[in-house]
């Protein structure tokens, strides 16, 4: 038990961060803990979650993914297309969503692995040309999600915010099982040593396309969730989500260099950056000044997150 | 039985014409090799005489240029690490092919047979298990992340993980060398225990004695070609050395000039200690003398030579530079003037240089924080370049199109461009071919001969022996041995860097 929280330490903390949190959101909120409270936290943060899980499969893999806003912004405006009309054509536009965020996903993989073009200039451009379809579908922010399924999938089961049931589904019915599959390791063994990887007789190359076509995918849940709550498509989304989602992984301790943290951790970051936007909201700081605070909170997180460089007794350790 | 029967009349692997070429540089050439089931084949060679790229070669983490790989008397193209262990190709590397951040469990789930990247099964992790107990290796804890094992520990690991793939041809590289003897010699028996099952076992091992207790066959290359391929006992030790090296050991170093016992001490180390990791080292060196720093990989003598230099914080224990007690916190502090000593790391590619600049740039960036010198000068470094006699086309071009040898004669070039009172070399002559050792060899004699007092780091005993005046052998942290004159022979610093005394000693009592 103490091996495995000592091995699990980074996601233990966010974890704790986001309890004491919530537990501040909650007791300061003047509605209080109400279910209505947190279904409207739960969905905030969830759509940040999402983003944070697609940002959380390139950065594993040692890469980073810019387009993770675009992505979003394009499957909300192709969401806002499909979700309205029959019951069985909402349902294959639901699945088509997810797809085109996969697709998305996937070019970007095959223009890393292929193209051989570093992840970030890669997605970098991808980045623009997705958005570029997008304000070609949606010019001006428009169109409908079917209101039924709107509120199902936004409002709360027996209490419970749904998007808390999603992100629990996401955890437990993929993460951990996923965690455990020749896949799941490979993310990790490509991350952490390339070439211990591939000595190992890892197809490398499959490990990271699946890897970016994993972000492309959550990049599509994200935007499919988006378009639940907001029931409309906008291809103006994009920046802020893509540079959170960075923001979102590093808290929950997903290290940058890739192969270490997990999905729960960059769910718990996106959470704890969310939670402490809402936190700021009802502080009563003057909301001009209030990414001048978020920004200081998110380097003091990063901070200490890069504290363990003081503790290497070999200078040369403060370079690797 | 059939089967068997066939593998009698095919050699398991077979090498046909192979070469392979890295830009200009041929690191096999035309080489003919054959593996027999059933047997233990030693390589042995100097560093770069290609044993690596040919082991990479059958691993197939490298491509041949020419040639061709048989595998039962079938031609096969080997394309990745997972076609090479499809035909049952096992390699231990001699860079651990472990990943840090993952679990052992993970590691071992990660290379077991059949892993695709469906659902991993831990049937096989039985075997790796069993493996481990059988070499000692029962206290590491499959939960542990590797980055958190020791050296050894992550060599038993890694030696484990080649087993449970169950290998037609075992290659194992270098891959006892952070092992203590009693491990070693498990390992040993469970690497014949294979044998006798039919598996092949190519062996690398810069250790001889190691060679002569485990092989059946040896095979000697030299400059990327196979010098002799013989059966073990039919040369004895000398003969088989010359044969790697290609004309006589004597030749090869420069006479040694006769010690002054009383000239100036110019580096007194004492009682150095650091991090639990290095414990109450002394050392002094006096003006003109090579002292060599010996042991196994990994004991402490190149932290130690890092510790000097000033990389290491919160080291304890005192240093005075010739007389004068001083502190050393950085590189920058110990290439001024007043201190002026040099470090020659271990990895001249990324520690050494910077691989696409130019050969000018290069040899700046030593300078570069002394006050008193100007970088840009080429005067500076005239004399040096000259003496070192480095092959060049124009100073602007990049070290990393020079070959090893001249990439090293850069470095060594920036470093004496500041005039060193003392040289700290870790393992100089690593990779490097036989004729520019032969000539660093040389120049390391008269920097010593001219007053430069030199620490020289080497996992080659034959550089320790004749080119040393003294020897401090390395293990776990401590110095063990301070070997000189007479007692500085390959059996004392072998000894030494098992050490064997202790562990004997340990075993009576």
């Amino acid at each position: 038990m103490l091996d495995y929280l000592k091995s699990n330490r980074r996601e233990m903390i966010a974890a704790l961060v986001l309890i004491v949190l919530l537990a501040v959101y909650l007791g300061t909120h003047p509605r209080g803990a109400s279910t209505y409270v947190m279904t409207i936290w739960a969905n905030q943060c969830l759509i940040l979650g999402l983003a944070a899980c697609a940002q959380f499969f390139a950065v594993v893999v040692r890469g980073i993914d810019l387009s993770v806003g675009a992505v979003m912004a394009l499957s909300n405006c192709v969401a806002s297309y499909l979700l309205d009309g029959s019951a069985f054509g909402i349902a294959i536009g639901m699945v088509a969503v997810v797809v085109v965020g996969a697709l998305c996903g996937l070019i970007n993989g095959l223009v890393v692995v292929y193209g051989r073009i570093q992840p970030i200039v890669a997605t970098l451009a991808t980045a623009s040309i997705f958005v570029g379809i997008a304000l070609l579908l949606r010019p001006t922010p428009g169109g409908a999600v079917n209101y039924d399924l709107a509120d199902a999938m936004t409002l709360d089961v027996l209490g419970i915010p749904t998007a808390m049931v999603i992100a629990g589904v996401a955890v437990i019915g993929f993460w951990l099982p996923f965690r455990r599959t020749g896949l799941g390791l490979g993310l990790y063994a490509l991350g952490s040593s390339e070439q211990a990887a591939f000595q190992s007789g890892i197809n490398t190359k499959f490990i990271r396309l699946a890897a970016f076509t994993l972000a492309g995918l959550f990049g599509g849940l994200a935007g499919l969730f988006y378009s639940f709550v907001t029931t409309t498509g906008d291809a103006g989304i994009a920046a802020s989500f893509t540079l959170n989602s960075i923001a979102a992984v590093v808290l929950g301790g997903v290290l940058l260099r890739g192969g270490v943290g997990s999905l729960i951790g960059a769910l718990a970051g996106a959470f704890i950056l969310k939670t402490i936007a809402a936190l700021m909201f009802f502080s009563g700081i003057p909301s001009l000044a209030q990414p001048l605070f978020e920004g200081l909170i998110l380097a003091a997180a990063i901070a200490i997150g890069g504290a363990d460089v003081l503790r290497a007794r070999n200078k040369l350790e403060a370079f690797s | 039985m059939v089967a068997q029967m066939s593998d009698m009349k095919n050699p398991l692997l077979e090498m046909r014409g192979i070469s392979k070429h890295f830009g200009a540089t041929k690191a096999l050439d035309g080489v003919d090799f054959v593996c027999n089931p059933g047997e233990v084949h030693a390589v042995l060679g100097e560093n770069g005489a290609g044993k690596s790229t040919l082991m990479k070669l059958i691993a197939g983490v490298l491509q041949p240029t020419h040639g061709q790989i048989c595998i039962d008397g079938k031609a096969v193209f080997l394309n990745s690490p997972k076609a090479a262990l499809s035909h049952g190709l096992v390699c231990m590397f001699q860079e651990l092919s472990l990943v840090p951040d993952l679990t052992v469990r993970e590691n071992l789930l990660l290379g077991a047979p059949g892993a695709g990247i469906g659902w991993l099964r831990s049937e096989a992790l039985a075997k790796a298990q069993d493996v481990l107990a059988r070499i000692e290796g029962k206290s590491i804890k499959m939960g542990a992340r590797v980055a958190d094992l020791t050296l050894p520990q992550r060599q038993q690991v890694e030696i484990a993980k080649a087993m449970m793939k169950r290998p037609r041809l075992l290659i194992l590289d270098e891959a006892t060398s952070a092992l203590g003897a009693s491990v070693v010699e498990r390992v040993f028996d469970l690497v014949r225990e294979e044998r006798d099952n039919g598996t092949a076992i190519l062996f690398i091992s810069h250790r001889f004695h190691e060679v002569e207790a485990l092989a059946d066959r040896i095979s000697v290359f030299r400059n990327g070609q196979r010098v002799e391929t013989f059966m073990t006992g039919d040369h004895d030790y000398t003969e088989i050395i010359n044969m790697m090296v290609g004309q006589k050991i004597e030749e090869l170093f420069p006479a040694k000039t006769p010690a002054q016992p009383d000239a100036e001490i110019v580096l007194d180390v004492q009682n150095y200690s650091w991090d639990g990791r290095l414990r109450d080292i002394n050392l002094r060196v006096r003006r003109g003398q090579i002292v060599g720093l010996g042991g196994l990989d990994g004991q402490g003598q190149s932290m130690f030579l890092m510790g000097l230099f000033g990389l290491l914080r919160q080291a304890e224990g005192t240093t005075a530079i010739a007389g004068q007690p001083t502190r050393i916190g950085s590189p920058k502090q110990a290439k001024q003037q007043a201190i002026a000593l040099a470090y020659i790391p271990e990895d001249r590619k990324t520690e050494g240089l910077i691989l696409d600049q130019g050969i000018q740039e290069n040899l700046e960036l030593a300078a570069i924080g002394r006050a008193d010198l100007d970088a840009t000068d080429p005067a500076l470094y005239a004399a040096s370049l000259e003496q070192l006699a480095l092959k060049h086309g124009g100073l602007d071009q990049p070290v990393a199109s020079l070959s090893g040898g001249n990439q090293q004669k850069v470095v060594l070039a920036k470093w004496l461009a500041l005039k060193p009172r003392c040289l700290l070399l870790a393992d100089p002559t690593r990779g490097i071919d036989v004729k520019t050792k032969t000539q660093i060899y040389a120049i390391l004699r008269q920097l010593a001969d001219q007053g430069t007092a030199i620490v020289l780091l080497s996992t080659d005993y034959e550089e320790l022996i004749q080119l040393c005046d003294e020897t401090h052998v390395f293990f776990d942290g401590q110095v063990v041995a301070s070997l000189a004159d007479g007692d500085l022979t390959a059996e004392n610093i072998i000894a030494a860097s098992l050490n064997l005394d202790a562990k004997s000693r340990a075993a009576h009592a």
